[in-house]
């Protein structure tokens, strides 16, 4: 038997009995930091190729929402600062060693650059719009001439942005259930899945349909790939590793991932989607919000199973 | 210079005047402690081993929590000791998360705070609050890199751990066994 009690009581806030710092603020943002990459990478990538009179939905249309999802995200972040007066103090660091801080940079290029991206389509969507000032014009000529370049940067930047909402937590190695390296492409994955199956929601194109729903069904594939890897990666591990692996594998969390993320928010709605595929009917709305919510959940869980893990000492 | 500090657990009794004496010096908010006491039990009944140790940040020499700051907020000061510039800290808690030994937590004014080891007693040439009231001189704070400091030569003859080595952030605090 060993015990171990801490006599003087030290009982400090946030972090005692269970270290719970981080609260909803954290995981909204990184699930919304997701879609916005996602979303951004389907714009980007399908523009590339080409494609965006086949695709309007992906590469027009959906940028409109990056900018708004960002910001969102961005405010929750603010409200997770305990001293958030201080958050310029972001801007005059760079930290390359610090997930936080390249985030907050990349967040920076990003935001500008995907209002940018829209103005690239804003005609295409609104073609009857009255611009007024020819300066107006003159910038959206200027941008479309950018395209390509943007469009790379863009598939670049959002990389970077989908993956470091994993990289952040597997940062800390005092977390074992964070501590691995899947959760940057478990997180990318994720998000791109949610941004397929949201382009799938708001499409009007059987074409464009049934491309996102094959890409979506291949995310989710990957995903439940990842997570299988991500448990045997921790298995495999040390003793706190295996301690964090055992909170979802009979411990606290088994039922709400087993059950809420991997059977209602991924192999669920690939059933539906292989259905749909088949001309099946399924309600439009289903799917989007079983992805799109057990995403939310799978950060979530993350968040709050990794402040519940520890070292043992 | 590298400071660093040794808890002699075989005359630690876990009186908790060290979290007293830090609480008074450094004005620590009621509620909240930069260092604690834990009482550890081995064995089964009447086999029974007790170990206390008087915990506090590590000052790790690879630390984590300096590594995962993003403002530089979190840094190291004279004699490898990690601080904290509260108007450089932008509360995200990302160092609390990183920290192994939960040393950490935010002041009610927002910012993150901890142990400094007492570095404005000891740039006056003075020991830290805690272990300068300590009654059973369980705690020995000094230099490590000089050869004469009585710590140095604490860990010289003595049998000693530090806390959770394993998890690579080269903690400054060793317990004497």
């Amino acid at each position: 038997m060993i015990e171990e009690i801490i006599t003087s009581g030290r009982m400090n806030p946030e972090i005692d009995p269970v270290l719970h710092v981080w609260g909803w603020e954290i995981p909204f943002y990184l699930f919304l930091g997701g879609i916005a990459a996602g979303l951004l990478i389907f714009s980007a990538y399908f523009s590339l190729r080409g494609r965006e009179d086949e695709l309007p939905t992906a590469v027009k249309w959906m940028p409109l929402g990056v900018p708004v999802v960002i910001s969102v995200g961005l405010i929750a972040l603010l409200l997770d600062l305990s001293h958030v007066w201080y958050f310029w103090q972001l801007f005059t660091n760079i930290r390359w060693e610090s997930p936080m801080s390249w985030g907050a940079w990349t967040l920076t290029v990003i935001t500008p650059l995907s209002i940018a991206w829209i103005a690239i389509w804003i005609e295409d969507i609104f073609p009857n719009w009255d611009w007024k000032f020819e300066e107006v014009k003159t910038v959206i000529k200027w941008l479309k001439e950018q395209k390509r370049v943007l469009a790379q940067v863009l598939i670049l930047l959002s990389i970077i942005l989908g993956m470091y909402t994993g990289i952040l937590l597997s940062a800390f190695n005092a977390r074992p259930f964070w501590n691995t390296s899947i959760l940057g492409p478990l997180f990318l994955a994720s998000g791109l899945s949610a941004s397929a199956a949201l382009i799938v929601f708001f499409s009007k194109s059987e074409v464009e349909k049934r491309l996102f729903t094959r890409i979506d069904i291949i995310l989710i594939g990957i995903e439940l790939f990842l997570i299988v890897h991500l448990f045997m990666g921790h298995l495999a591990g040390t003793q706190v590793h295996i301690q964090a692996a055992e909170m979802f594998l009979g411990g606290p969390y088994t039922v709400v991932f087993w059950i809420f993320v991997v059977g209602m928010g991924l192999v669920l709605p690939v059933v539906l989607e292989l259905l749909e595929l088949k001309h099946k009917f399924i309600p439009a709305i289903v799917p989007v919000v079983l992805i799109v919510g057990g995403n939310l959940m799978l950060r979530f869980i993350v968040v709050s199973a990794g402040q519940a893990s520890r070292w043992l000492y | 210079m590298r400071y660093g500090m040794a808890v002699d657990t075989l005359k630690c009794v876990g009186c908790s005047d060290c979290v007293v004496a830090c609480q008074t010096e450094n004005d620590v908010p009621i509620g909240y402690c930069r260092d604690w006491i834990v009482e550890k039990t081995f064995g089964s009944y009447p086999e029974l081993q007790l170990e206390i140790r008087s915990e506090r940040c590590n000052h790790c020499a690879n630390a984590p929590c300096v590594r995962t700051c993003p403002t530089e907020a979190s840094h190291y000061g004279p004699g490898g000791v990690v601080l904290v510039e509260e108007n450089e800290c932008i509360g995200c808690k990302a160092c609390i998360t990183s920290c192994p030994y939960d040393a950490r937590f935010v002041h009610p004014e927002g910012y993150v705070d901890k142990c400094t080891f007492c570095i404005h007693r000891v740039e006056k040439g003075q020991n830290p609050a805690c272990v300068s009231v300590c009654p059973t001189h369980a705690m020995i704070f000094g230099d490590m890199d000089d050869p004469n400091s009585e710590l140095s030569k604490a860990m010289a003859t003595r049998k000693w751990k530090a806390l959770i080595p394993e998890a690579g952030t080269d903690p400054k605090v060793f317990y004497l066994l």
